[in-house]
């Protein structure tokens, strides 16, 4: 151990022998938990299982049971999608991963990159449907698992977004009472209303307001209540950056004879997103969690696929080894996504320091 | 005053604005003619800055008549837009915009308001931050310059879309010292040319060499408007006597 480290260690642990009894009694607590932790997790784990059977995970002294997360992970990750076809949304989600890398470095954020995503995205949905280049038809209903976390998030993402440009700049136009009033109210309306009952409607209520004869799918309609929602909290997240800068800017714009749009768009949103990129990030990865409140109006996302794989007999009473499956996964993305906006905010940062 | 076609460049006629119950301006009238050089001074809150930020718009006027060349300032947003990209403005807090280097900063609105092809632009924002010397900073961001490189930058901006009139609100109060004359000396080679100018300054010497006529404001109105040589020897007023005292003191 070097030295600075063992005088930390002495200043902050180890200073009078009230301290150091506490220190040494809690290290034997927690070695304790990680030695329980580590034999139910690794030594004492059962890692391969003969098909449908989990006897051996309820042996006495069996630890984790990694062995259903083998046998069940094709339903874990694509719920009911048929299984002979499993490898089209497969395919999709690494395609959703392949999208974000493509978009995270600074260098490809040209007209090019909305192109991508466009192609991206009909590939998606393409591979998931069917009914082109010879795949069969895989209606919605039948869809599951991480694409669909992925499909809802990532559209909620894209789609929340530029509503809520407009909706901040809307409840900021001072000469438009009409605009603002309405921006007002739809903020205040969708923020004071949670997210399920916004859910519910839409499976619910929408139909009822469709005209007869055109429906649309469930999993569609849950996108569209996901948008809306994120798009509210996502406005007042950028309403914030744009009140955040001097008056000034706006000023120095107007006198250039720049006109609304392009004000906002070239000199006012830069710099106002640009600030406001840890609430922003916040927000988007709440609503990456938030899709999986769609189990409660029977959308088979990752979190309800994982439910329903412990409801089987056979593997009753393996929630948590399920849980934990699904949690790690959800922890993957949102934590790129936090590693990835820290790395932004520096970047975007470089030389203009003010 | 008027210029040699008999028409007043910039008119304004019984101009009032008030911010709450504070009366910014009370009835002001001034002509300028075509390439005339006002400096206007007086005590803080005096109204002087809210009288040029009126003539661009930055301000509403509540009552009186504001007309930049042709253009009457009415709620009119083709009007407003068409002053505003012939009048240029410097601001005392210089307002560039920090996300863009110094020469994005110049070819913006040439780009994006007068649609000119990139090159060009940049060709002519490049003759411009010569002009005003620092050609060098060009690939800087602003918050790389100091204050007096920066105002230059921003003088360097508003020249880029070739305005016909150059509006300055305290252009040097916010600067250090020593970055003062290298501002006021891009301002006076300005004027040498021709540029029609309003000059909201406290720099008298800046007001004796440059200006035709210095105006003097005060609680909202204008005191007292006259050519530098009697404005400084010969004060009317009283208050202008008491200003010129307090300022030039030292």
């Amino acid at each position: 151990m070097t030295g600075p480290a063992l005088s930390w260690l002495r200043a902050n642990l180890f200073n009078g022998w009230v301290n150091s009894a506490v220190t040494l009694a809690l290290l034997y607590i927690l070695a304790g938990l990680a030695i329980d932790i580590a034999g139910w997790a690794v030594a004492d784990a059962v890692w391969s299982l003969p098909a449908g059977d989990s006897a051996a995970c309820r042996a006495e002294g069996a630890g984790a049971c990694w062995g259903f997360i083998a046998q069940t992970h094709r339903f874990l990750l694509f719920g009911t999608y048929p299984v002979a076809e499993q490898w089209r949304p497969a395919l999709a989600s690494a395609l959703f991963v392949a999208l974000y890398a493509v978009s995270a470095p600074r260098r490809f954020w040209r007209r090019e990159l909305l192109v991508v995503w466009v192609v991206g995205l009909a590939l998606i949905f393409g591979l998931m449907g069917g009914g082109v280049a010879g795949l069969t038809v895989v209606p919605a209903s039948q869809w599951g698992g991480l694409p669909v976390t992925l499909i809802l998030a990532t559209i909620g993402i894209a789609g929340a977004f530029p509503l809520a440009v407009l909706l901040a700049l809307g409840r900021q136009a001072k000469g438009l009472p009409a605009i603002r009033t309405l921006c007002v109210i739809y903020i205040e309306l969708i923020r004071g209303v949670p997210l399920i009952s916004l859910l519910f409607m839409a499976s619910v209520m929408l139909p009822l307001f469709l005209p007869a004869g055109l429906t649309i799918d469930k999993l569609m309609r849950a996108q569209i209540a996901i948008v809306l929602f994120a798009a509210a909290y996502l406005a007042e997240v950028i309403r914030g950056g744009l009140q955040s800068l001097p008056k000034g800017q706006y000023e120095a714009a107007d006198a250039l004879g720049l006109g609304y749009w392009r004000k906002m768009g070239l000199v006012i949103l830069p710099q106002a997103l640009r600030l406001v990129i840890p609430p922003l990030v916040n927000t988007f990865i709440g609503l990456f969690k938030d899709t999986s409140l769609v189990l409660i109006i029977g959308i088979y996302d990752l979190l309800n696929a994982a439910k329903t794989t412990v409801v089987d007999p056979v593997w009753l009473g393996f929630g948590v080894e399920a849980y934990l499956t699904v949690a790690a996964i959800f922890f993957v993305f949102c934590f790129a996504m936090s590693r990835y906006s820290q790395r932004l905010e520096v970047d975007l940062n470089q030389g203009v320091r003010r | 005053m008027t210029d040699a076609n008999g028409a007043d460049f910039i008119t304004l006629e019984r101009v009032s604005k008030r911010f709450g119950t504070f009366q910014a301006l009370r009835e002001v009238s001034l002509s300028v003619a075509r390439g005339e050089r006002i400096v206007i001074c007086g005590p803080s809150g005096s109204g002087k800055s809210t009288l040029i930020r009126c003539i661009n718009r930055l301000e509403e006027h509540d009552a009186g008549r504001i007309v930049v060349d042709g253009h009457e300032l009415t709620r009119d947003l083709k009007e407003i837009e068409a002053v505003r990209r012939e009048v240029g403005m410097v601001f005392q807090q210089f307002n560039l915009f920090p996300h863009l280097t110094v020469l994005e900063n110049c070819t913006l609105a040439p780009i994006w308001v007068r649609r000119m092809p990139r090159r060009e632009a940049e060709d002519l924002a490049m003759r411009y931050l010569e002009r005003v010397r620092i050609p060098e900073q060009a690939r800087k961001y602003p918050g790389q310059l100091s204050g007096g490189q920066q105002q230059r930058v921003a003088i360097a901006r508003s020249l880029c879309m070739s305005p016909r009139i150059m509006l300055f609100d305290e252009p040097t109060s916010a600067l250090d010292p020593e970055m003062v004359k290298e501002v006021l000396d891009v301002m006076v080679e300005l004027a040498a040319e021709g540029m029609t100018m309003l000059v909201v300054t406290h720099e008298m010497g800046f007001a004796r060499t440059v200006a035709d006529r210095v105006v003097f404001m005060d609680a909202g109105e204008i005191v007292e408007t006259a050519p530098p040589e009697p404005f400084f020897a010969n004060p009317r007023s009283e208050r202008l006597r008491q200003f010129l005292a307090q300022i030039l003191r030292h």
